[in-house]
């Protein structure tokens, strides 16, 4: 499977998937705005409540090409975070000492070329160190399989998508074979010591739903996969984050093509909770791109909606300062993380 | 449009049964609520039941439902068919054990 952008497909644009996104400009469809919402909420304008997490996302170059991507991730992307850039966003976390938490993702991140480079470098900081790897890029070369001791090495955080406990679901939204390398590569990480009792590697696991329906109960979810994991494969591991898949890319072409859009959409307002949006993650995060562009949050940045224009939008302008009294960018793929029990990077918010 | 005696919108308005008898209704969706809390059983499994009840008492609102929250709760396809499959056999049974009565019935008019 091809990303958008090598399929040269209209949603490719970021400017065409934010006319799809946005009601005024929707024939027939009329969602509230969600900046609205989020004023009878009492939260305009969205504020920072710091900045804790510094994500960084090292590249678009990935092993999968998942169907609900929102980076429209794949081995066909060369978009790539150079040392140079990350040297910059060191820089900031030098400056900034409460940015406690680095969380580098991607595309499978793992194959920029300075990725070690860089964990090397975060590790020496002294600051948590979350890496977002999907699993089978651990078994997809030799040069790869001592990844997980290398995450041992530097105490990082492995936080991993496995969108079910079935292969079938597992492989309809990841690819063919996935479910069965991811399961090899949660084998060699356990044998690394990870998600076991008491040695203090951290393996968590991240649910999306494979289709057009919301995630549900995070500790439920939690519950089965670790028995089925348990069961049937020997596998370990510490929580289950559930992420609520937003309308942007590769699963926004999902919902058009599936005529599920309008529903979804639908069932993201109706679930609109004033609870989870108080507590959405682009409230505590700074998200870097790859040419060191600056967003409120992941999919901002794959939506090239940069941070509000008052604020430093390159990270070689770092300042703490403005940056925390910036104004978060809203649109309406926003009612993704407020729907239901929330969702973020961190999987359900309340 | 094609008029049918069931249309898919009217799934998302079934609250509404509480216009005409307020109290009944409350009283209904309190106890529905309870049912499908966590309990002795999961509410996957909840979940995977009412999606075989569904079947059996054939409501398609009810399929419609059972469907999307047995997906949300984390239940596969091989669950959702094999809980379709109890209900089937569970229908089927009762059609077959009435067959008993049938034959009581005919050993008692034949010779």
């Amino acid at each position: 499977m091809k990303s958008l952008h090598a399929q040269h497909h209209p949603l490719a644009d970021t400017s065409y998937q934010l006319t799809v996104l946005n009601p005024e400009q929707q024939v027939g469809q009329a969602w509230p705005a969600f900046a609205g919402k989020l004023r009878e909420t009492g939260l305009l304008p969205l504020r920072p409540l710091g900045v804790g997490t510094l994500q960084l996302n090292v590249g678009k170059m990935c092993n999968q090409t998942c169907k609900h991507c929102h980076v429209d991730a794949g081995p066909d992307r060369t978009e790539i975070m150079t040392r140079e850039t990350m040297e910059l966003c060191l820089q900031a976390l030098r400056q900034a000492p409460g940015m406690q938490v680095v969380d580098v993702t991607g595309g499978a991140p793992e194959m920029n070329p300075d990725f070690r480079w860089l964990v090397e470098q975060v590790s020496a900081l002294g600051r948590q160190l979350i890496v977002r790897c999907n699993l089978t890029i651990i078994v997809a070369n030799r040069k790869y399989h001592d990844l997980p001791a290398f995450y041992r090495q530097h105490g990082v955080r492995v936080v991993s998508s496995l969108p079910h406990f079935s292969a079938a679901r597992t492989d309809a939204q990841r690819g063919e074979g996935v479910f069965e390398r991811s399961i090899r590569a949660l084998q060699m990480l356990n044998a690394e010591g990870y998600g076991q009792e008491g040695s203090g590697l951290v393996l968590d696991l991240v649910y999306n739903p494979s289709g057009a329906f919301l995630p549900g109960n995070q500790q439920a979810l939690e519950r089965d996969f670790k028995q089925r994991l348990r069961r049937e494969h020997g596998i370990e591991f510490n929580n289950l984050l559930t992420i609520t898949n937003l309308p942007v890319s590769r699963f926004l072409d999902y919902l058009m093509e599936s005529g599920n859009y309008a529903a979804y959409m639908d069932k993201l307002v109706q679930s609109y909770n004033p609870a989870a949006a108080a507590n959405v993650m682009c409230r505590s995060t700074l998200s870097v791109g790859w040419n060191g562009y600056l967003y409120d949050c992941d999919f901002n940045q794959m939506l090239e909606l940069r941070v509000d224009a008052a604020a430093p939008q390159h990270i070689r302008d770092f300042d703490l300062g403005q940056l925390s009294a910036r104004s978060i960018v809203l649109n309406q793929h926003c009612y993704g993380c407020t729907a239901g029990a929330g969702s973020s990077c961190g999987g359900a918010t309340v | 449009m094609e008029k049918t005696y069931y249309n898919p919108a009217d799934l998302a308005k079934f609250g509404n049964i509480t216009e005409w008898q307020s109290e009944m209704g409350r009283k209904f969706f309190d106890y529905y609520g309870e049912v499908f809390k966590d309990g002795a059983l999961t509410e996957r499994e909840k979940s995977l039941i009412a999606l075989a009840v569904a079947h059996a008492v054939q409501c398609p609102y009810c399929i419609d439902a059972y469907t999307t929250d047995s997906l949300q709760k984390g239940a596969d396809e091989a669950q959702m068919m094999e809980a379709v499959h109890v209900a089937a056999a569970i229908k089927g049974g009762a059609a077959l054990v009435h067959g008993v009565q049938m034959m009581n019935k005919a050993k008692e008019l034949t010779m």
